[in-house]
């Protein structure tokens, strides 16, 4: 599989680590809903099919990169800097 | 300041190796820096720090992605991430000029001179050795010279610039050298290679 960085060009999925899901968001730092805390830190959809993940270029540029990929076939549609996305959650 | 010892030990001796009956396919070379620096600039900065790199070292850099320069001192820079370069060069007071010219505001500078040894591979085989060992374009249209690239070998980053259309150098972390520098000759034993 090939992730197309924005940075480097299409990369060998060796030079990148898995950082997470990036369909969830934080809730507010001073929240005390442990409801809110317990579904942004455990659940997850676990979605068949299109999903957006945090991944890292770690072996090369080491920008944080935004993938969205078909879960089910590995079909990447877009690839795009983290730090473009808001607050590094959810856009 | 540069730790002037080679890390490579005595493994690493010249002379002729693997299947050189026909001729060495490479030559193999510690490249000593007398500074390394990696500078990254704040966001929005990056394109002034390729200026002030570049008129601090006498270099056309700018701040493309894998974008390089060098100049005939020997004093080279390559972008290896968003606003990130790695510039070294023969003196050891480089760094210091560089860490006291970039202004705080604009990015920041790190001394690599003691962290990184660099390797300097040549020959007309150099592009198949190296694609043995990363998932890279070597061509010279997809990989011109000057022009770097970050990229790693298994668990080992290396920053790669070409220098020449049969020459690149090779930033490994200095306490991985002496293992790269194993991998490097494994890979270069089926065109020959030599050591100087």
């Amino acid at each position: 599989m090939l992730i197309d960085c924005p940075h480097c060009g299409p990369r060998d999925l060796a030079e990148f680590s898995y950082q997470g899901d990036a369909t969830r968001t934080r809730p507010d730092l001073a929240s005390t809903d442990t409801k809110a805390w317990l579904d942004y830190v455990y659940h997850r959809p676990n979605p068949a099919g299109r999903h957006r993940e945090f991944w890292q270029h770690a072996g090369g540029c080491r920008a944080h990169l935004v993938v969205e990929r078909d879960t089910l076939t590995h079909e990447i549609f877009t690839v795009s800097f983290a730090r473009k996305t808001s607050g590094g959650d959810a856009a | 300041m540069v730790e002037r010892a080679s890390p490579l030990g005595s493994d690493f001796r010249p002379g002729s190796y693997g299947d050189f009956v026909e001729g060495t396919g490479v030559t193999i070379l510690e490249a000593l820096k007398g500074s390394i620096v990696e500078a990254s600039a704040w966001p929005g900065e990056e394109k002034t720090l390729a200026e002030n790199l570049s008129a601090i070292c006498r270099l056309k850099l700018s701040a493309s992605p894998g974008s390089g320069a060098a100049n005939r001192e020997g004093t080279c820079a390559f972008n290896i991430g968003p606003g990130r370069f790695i510039v070294s060069g023969q003196g050891e007071a480089l760094a210091g000029v560089i860490i006291a010219a970039i202004d705080e505001s604009v990015g920041t500078v790190t001394d690599l001179s003691h962290g990184r040894a660099v390797f300097a591979v040549e020959g007309p085989k150099v592009e198949w050795v190296l694609a043995k060992l990363f998932a890279l374009d070597f061509s010279l249209s997809a990989f011109p010279v000057h022009t770097g690239r970050a990229t790693a070998h298994h668990d080992l980053f290396v920053q790669i610039q070409r220098r020449g259309e049969k020459r690149f150098e090779l930033y490994v972390f200095r306490s991985f050298a002496r293992a790269f520098a194993k991998t490097l000759r494994r890979a270069s034993e089926d065109v020959g290679y030599a050591i100087r």
